[in-house]
């Protein structure tokens, strides 16, 4: 027993001394899910593997997967914080109040926290408008759909959530005015047998496609066995469905990775509360298949109008769900509005759960 | 030859003593065996596991956090467990414990008082007994399977609080996100040492049940009356123990306990409402109160030596990039050696050849 003990703290020593032999800036990820779910924590994972393909020795990272939200959130950002990471990207909402506790402990580590709203002097907020890309599917959906419906897996009602139907609905009633969208809420961001059951659901209420906002590849396997067509969500789901996926929104944290350590290794880097789109690169569109050309050359119009800033997708006049005004015609929705997102516009079949 | 389960006539003492070393040793074994065979230094691993947590004194306090309420729910189920009362919806006691207990907070949230801390925990632990009562009724009255009855209602508490927190108590300066207000300081549990970590009071509440548990099941009458009626009920009866009121108690109270660990996490860890309170601490209970051996000094080492495994995890994660899933396999080993071994406790292994199968058919041992 004494050989082991005197054997591990030798190794215990030998591994603090090779950590501090390497000078590489050190990043680390939190994810809530899985780095292989196929969807948004992948995603972020990607971005990891970017940041360390572009700065190769210069960076050292380091993750953990599926972390609880709360307590066990905590503790691993703090271990993250004491382990000598110097920035850390915390990658699900949920995360955000522990972010802000430890940060608060230290005020040398920097932290960005992804869809979130607080920010502190060591704490970013970063965020992407998804909107965007769900604006260019309805577009597609408008075009595509002969029933006129289209069924929407939601995870849950927050204004994220809610920016992203309206956006959809929004792009699909640019081409037929009397579109409309069954909404089913799984309460889960990745669960592959709830989303593939409200998959089944709606389509056997009558709607010919199928758009997510959850992170597995379940609906996408369904709708290819039903025949009809769909939208992938945070990755390309392409695999999933081969003669199913319309587009995909792929979220590309990569760029944003790589830009905000290149801030930190200038000394560059400041307190930010940041919403890209498109046009930054923080999201793209999955190549445009399974459809018509000039589908296809509508939805490819769309994406430029966007991220030429021609077209913004909460433009009035829209109308809300109970039937009063939300915005004039020509008036642009602002950031905060857009933010606090907790009401549907004309055309959602469902009551926003409140 | 074959190998041969053979029941001991009474336990042995020695192998009670000797089984949880023999599982780590078989645990130890078969985790080297993993890490080599995924390319990683079997003794980095278990450095990282078992000993780099215990180190610094934060991940100490970060221990006590996580072994808490684990320890709570587990001495609360295993008095339930013993009266043979089966209560598996300890998560849905846990997470009303929670919702009770934050009206004070959530309601009045401008009130600043010491009441205010002792009554959120009051109200935590009558959540978590007036939840586990539901079954204990069901029980009595309609003769239901309480091992059904109590794990469906922890389905409609997981949804009840996510309906809270995203509609009645959502806080209004929160964006519409689903969480209610931060709790002012009055209401959040004290940390014990708060210069070293955040380990808060949930841990002497934890110790205090073990103690208190432990001298009610040893010394007390109700205690006997416990293990009476949960191994024979027609017994208790001629001893005029009633199982009724029994079923009661054991439910009362292992829901008192679940609830005044869901507020204790709320309050302390926590700091407010949001839709996921627990990662199952409720069912992960249920493993530490056999491990524990259904006894509460051994639930809390158990409670501890759990938390210990996730701690490790993670450090295993980071310093050595060991993936997530085999961190829960590893866990696993643990789990399935310590029972595995218990087996010696009541049975002794025997290689039987085939002549002496034979003569052993003829009486002789």
């Amino acid at each position: 027993m004494k050989k082991l003990i005197l054997a591990l703290s030798t190794a215990a020593i030998l591994s603090v001394a090779s950590g501090a032999a390497q000078a590489a800036t050190k990043v680390c990820f939190l994810y809530v899910g899985s780095k292989t779910d196929g969807g948004w924590t992948q995603a972020h994972d990607i971005g990891r593997q970017e940041l360390e393909n572009h700065f190769g020795d210069k960076v050292e990272t380091v993750f953990l997967e599926n972390v609880p939200e709360g307590p066990d959130a905590e503790r691993a950002i703090e271990r993250f914080a004491r382990s000598g990471c110097e920035l850390i990207f915390t990658t699900s909402f949920g995360f955000m109040e522990p972010t802000l506790k430890v940060a608060k402990k230290f005020p040398d580590v920097k932290f960005e926290h992804a869809t979130g709203y607080k920010t502190e002097e060591n704490v970013t907020s970063y965020n992407s408008r998804f909107y965007e890309g769900r604006y260019i599917q309805g577009k597609i959906a408008g075009m595509m759909s002969e029933a006129g419906v289209a069924g929407y897996i939601g995870s849950f009602p927050i204004p994220e959530v809610v920016q992203g139907i309206n956006s959809f609905l929004l792009g699909a009633q640019s081409v037929n005015p009397d579109f409309a969208i069954k909404v089913v809420w799984v309460n889960s961001w990745f669960d592959a047998g709830k989303e593939a059951d409200a998959a089944k659901a709606l389509i056997d209420q009558g709607v010919d496609i199928i758009t997510q906002h959850t992170d597995s590849t379940g609906p996408m396997q369904v709708a290819s066995e039903r025949g009809i067509k769909a939208f992938g969500q945070a990755s390309d789901m392409i695999e999933a469905g081969p003669k199913t996926q319309l587009t995909a929104i792929v979220d590309t944290w990569g760029a944003y990775y790589i830009k905000r350590t290149q801030a930190l290794m200038d000394g560059t880097w400041t307190t930010q509360s940041t919403w890209d789109g498109i046009v930054d690169g923080i999201l793209q569109m999955a190549p445009y298949t399974n459809m018509p050309d000039d589908v296809k050359q509508a939805a490819m119009d769309t994406e430029a109008k966007i991220v030429s800033g021609e077209l913004k997708p909460f433009t009035g006049p829209i109308t809300k769900q109970d039937g009063t005004e939300w915005l004039k015609a020509g008036e642009v929705a602002d950031d905060g509005t857009l933010l606090g997102l907790n009401f549907y516009i004309k055309g959602v079949d469902d009551q926003l759960p409140q | 030859m074959r190998i041969e389960l053979e029941k001991r006539p009474a336990y042995s003492a020695l192998f009670s003593m000797l089984s949880p070393f023999i599982a780590l040793g078989l645990t130890i074994i078969a985790g080297a065996i993993l890490f080599t065979a995924l390319g990683k230094n079997p003794i980095d691993a278990l450095y990282s596991f078992f000993i780099e947590p215990l180190t610094e004194l934060w991940s100490l306090h970060e221990l006590l956090i996580k072994a808490a309420p684990l320890i709570l729910i587990a001495v609360g189920l295993s008095v339930c467990f013993r009266s043979n009362n089966w209560n598996i919806g300890a998560e849905g006691q846990f997470i009303m414990g929670g919702v009770v207990g934050s009206i004070v907070p959530i309601y009045f949230h401008e009130w600043n008082s010491f009441i205010v801390l002792p009554l959120m925990l009051i109200m935590g632990m009558i959540g978590g007994a007036l939840y586990a009562g539901i079954p204990a009724l069901l029980k009595t009255r309609f003769n239901t399977n309480e091992i059904l009855s109590s794990l469906m209602l922890v389905y409609v508490a997981e949804l009840f609080l996510d309906w809270l927190v995203r509609g009645p108590w959502r806080n209004p300066e929160g964006f519409n996100f689903p969480e209610s207000r931060s709790f002012n300081d009055s209401a959040v549990l004290p940390e014990l040492f708060p210069a070293s970590g955040g380990a808060n009071m949930g841990i002497i509440f934890a110790l205090i049940a073990t103690l208190l548990t432990w001298f009610m099941m040893r010394h007390m009458l109700k205690g006997f009356e416990v293990s009476v009626l949960g191994q024979s009920a027609r017994a208790g009866r001629f001893a005029g123990f009633s199982s009724t009121k029994m079923i009661f108690f054991a439910f009362l109270f292992s829901g008192a306990l679940a609830g005044l660990a869901g507020i204790s996490e709320v309050s302390g860890a926590i700091g407010r409402l949001q839709p996921d309170i627990s990662p199952a601490y409720g069912f992960t209970a249920i493993i530490v109160a056999f491990l524990g051996r259904l006894n509460p000094l051994g639930i809390f080492a158990a409670g501890i030596i759990l938390a210990l495994t996730y701690l490790g995890g993670e450090a295993a994660q980071i310093s050595i990039g060991l993936p997530d899933k085999v961190a829960r396999v590893f866990q696993g080993f643990l789990l399935f050696f310590v029972l595995a071994c218990d087996t010696l406790i009541h049975y002794r292994v025997r290689l039987v050849t085939a002549v002496k199968a034979r003569t052993e058919g003829e009486g002789a041992s």
